[in-house]
């Protein structure tokens, strides 16, 4: 089997998740005796595919024009359609971003395909490929198929593989082939224009290593400055479950869930989160969950690897002093 | 400006769910608009109120679903197409859009208007599959719409709290972040006004979209917990000492 990873580039840098797709796109390659392509597209991306051909692939296809220096759903489409005519993939992965959400199952469909978007997950069964993938908001998951012919389209939620597990190149450098792309600027509808961001201090929780989170049982705005001596001591970003954000308490960019960031740390502390689904969905992907919950049936610990079931405001001061202890 | 808001029915949020197959048990649970599709069909009545035109309510599924059509005629939708498929919950969302963009053809549409994704099936991929089926431009997880001079000024959501503006021709299909606007209540004025309303029924085999599958769910079920939680105990100073330990030699996390 073929498989192409379409990676993505953000703003003129890798969107992470671009690794963790990798990552699992070498696992099923290993598990089937498939091979592995990553494609880089963008305009004056070279770099970037320089970057991927040092990683464990057959290829790095380096997809280039002027239109696609700005993304559009339209130019992606064009050229990417064009890419898997020709290289004839049998599976095409993609990180479940906001911009594979905005194409890709657009360029399925002009293919006559399906796309299983948001997978958390896959298994391989006698030869066949099972994705999961979560539904009902998460309270169950569901095994998926493709039927009939590939190529298959589909895509992986942040965090449900490890970009830390992804394999160098065995002799140092895959063969980078460039492929050329006819787009019309007519075929481009829609226009991009100038990028943006409403708060000034915005802080992308999707790259930051531990997070520092809190939710009702904070109580009192008064009481946030602990948790965040907490997240200062421990080197995290301080983030919030959704009633924090709506109160005003801290500002809605610090949200986690399904209305505000999904975030995959290495590290997360809940602190007085009960856990509901549409927080739990933004950061189950978490490597080590950590909850402190007065009410030891919180649903937080059914995901945790370290509770403590007590008073996060004797915990908190108790921890920021042990952290600070630690460092000397 | 006519525009057609496309709504899913879903089981209600509270509702308690007795996995069938690769499906809910569906007796005795009640069903409800899918909020992110609320949100278009606000926005949707928003338009309509700034530029005229008529609002046209697009669902799929059991007859239960006239239920939600209606709730939307209430809210101030001028009129409703159900198209009437019992196997809808065995869709894929391909097989959706096809039959969803087939009765779309026969309208006059400026904007088709989607939800974000459904909080059953959570595909999020109706508004771009439209798109593609329907030949039309699309931008998506919009937060503001202007129309200016027969062109649309986007405000798309990007990642890690970046915005976008982006300018996109008309007829469109856009869709709708949940949160862009705050959704009204029907009135009891527009409840019996309502009642006077006309929804369209259709078939997917009268739409002649009957598209073969390119996936299948083949089974849903509840997640097995794969995490086992270590409870740490002891004051607060024994416990702040033990998970700093843990997290520095076991977890090797700080």
């Amino acid at each position: 089997m073929k498989i192409l990873v379409i990676t993505e580039l953000r703003q003129g840098k890798w969107n992470n998740a671009s690794f963790e797709t990798l990552a699992a796109a070498q696992q099923i390659a290993a598990e089937t005796s498939s091979a592995v392509s990553a494609l880089v597209i963008g305009q004056g991306v070279g770099p970037f595919a320089e970057e991927l051909a040092a990683k464990d692939v057959a290829e790095v296809l380096l997809v280039e024009d002027d239109l696609l220096t700005a993304y559009t759903p339209d130019g992606f489409c064009v050229a990417l359609y064009q890419v898997i005519e020709s290289a004839k993939p049998d599976l095409v992965l993609f990180p479940h971003t906001y911009q594979v959400r905005d194409f890709a199952p657009k360029l399925a469909a002009l293919l006559g395909k399906g796309m299983i978007g948001d997978c958390i997950g896959y298994r391989s069964e006698s030869g066949k490929l099972i994705f999961v993938r979560q539904m009902f908001q998460g309270k169950t998951a569901a095994d998926v198929t493709f039927q009939g012919p590939g190529p298959w389209f589909a895509s992986f939620q942040s965090g449900a593989f490890r970009a830390d597990l992804l394999k160098s190149h065995a002799s140092g450098q895959a063969p980078i082939n460039k492929l050329a792309v006819q787009i019309k600027p007519e075929q481009i509808r829609t226009k991009p224009l100038d990028l943006f961001k409403e708060a000034k201090s915005a802080v992308d929780l999707t790259q930051a290593p531990i997070i520092v989170s809190i939710g009702r049982g904070i109580k009192a705005p008064e009481n946030i400055p602990q948790a965040e001596a907490l997240a200062k001591a421990i080197g995290g970003e301080i983030a919030a479950s959704r009633p924090i954000c709506d109160e005003g308490w801290l500002p809605m960019e610090r949200q986690i869930g399904s209305s505000g960031q999904t975030v995959a740390p290495k590290l997360y502390l809940a602190l007085g989160i009960s856990g509901a689904i549409q927080h739990v969905v933004g950061m189950k992907g978490a490597r080590t969950i950590v909850a402190i919950n007065k009410d030891q049936n919180a649903p937080i610990f059914e995901i945790a690897d370290y509770g403590v079931v007590g008073d996060i405001f004797e915990i908190m001061p108790a921890l920021t002093e042990a952290l600070e202890k630690a460092k000397t | 400006m006519n525009i057609i808001v496309c709504i899913k029915q879903v089981p209600a949020k509270d509702a308690p769910l007795a996995i069938a197959g690769n499906w809910i048990r569906e007796s005795d649970i009640g069903f409800e608009m899918n909020e992110p599709d609320s949100y278009a069909l606000e926005e949707a009545l928003r338009l309509k109120e700034k530029h005229g035109g008529e609002v046209v309510a697009l669902s799929m599924g059991p007859e239960r679903v006239k239920q939600t059509i209606k709730e939307a005629l209430a809210k101030g939708a001028d009129r409703g197409v159900h198209i009437a498929d019992d196997q809808f919950a065995q869709l894929d969302p391909l097989a959706t859009a096809s039959a969803l963009a087939a009765a779309i053809k026969k309208e006059q549409a400026d904007l088709v208007l989607t939800g974000l994704q459904s909080d059953d099936h959570g595909f999020g991929q109706t508004g771009v599959l439209l798109a593609s089926v329907l030949d039309l431009p699309h931008a998506t997880i919009i937060m503001q719409i202007e129309v200016v001079d027969g062109r649309m000024r986007l405000k798309r959501e990007l990642e890690a709290g970046w915005f976008q503006h982006i300018e996109c021709p008309l007829p469109a299909v856009l869709s709708i972040q949940s949160g862009i606007n705050k959704v009204r209540y029907a009135t009891l004025k527009g409840i019996m006004a309502a009642k006077k309303k006309q929804i369209a029924v259709l078939t997917r085999e009268s739409l002649g979209a009957a598209a073969g599958p390119t996936q299948k769910i083949e089974k849903i079920y509840v997640p097995t917990k794969t995490k086992k939680t270590e409870f740490l105990t002891g004051s607060a100073k024994e416990v702040a000492a033990k998970l700093v330990e843990k997290l520095r030699f076991e977890a090797r996390v700080i």
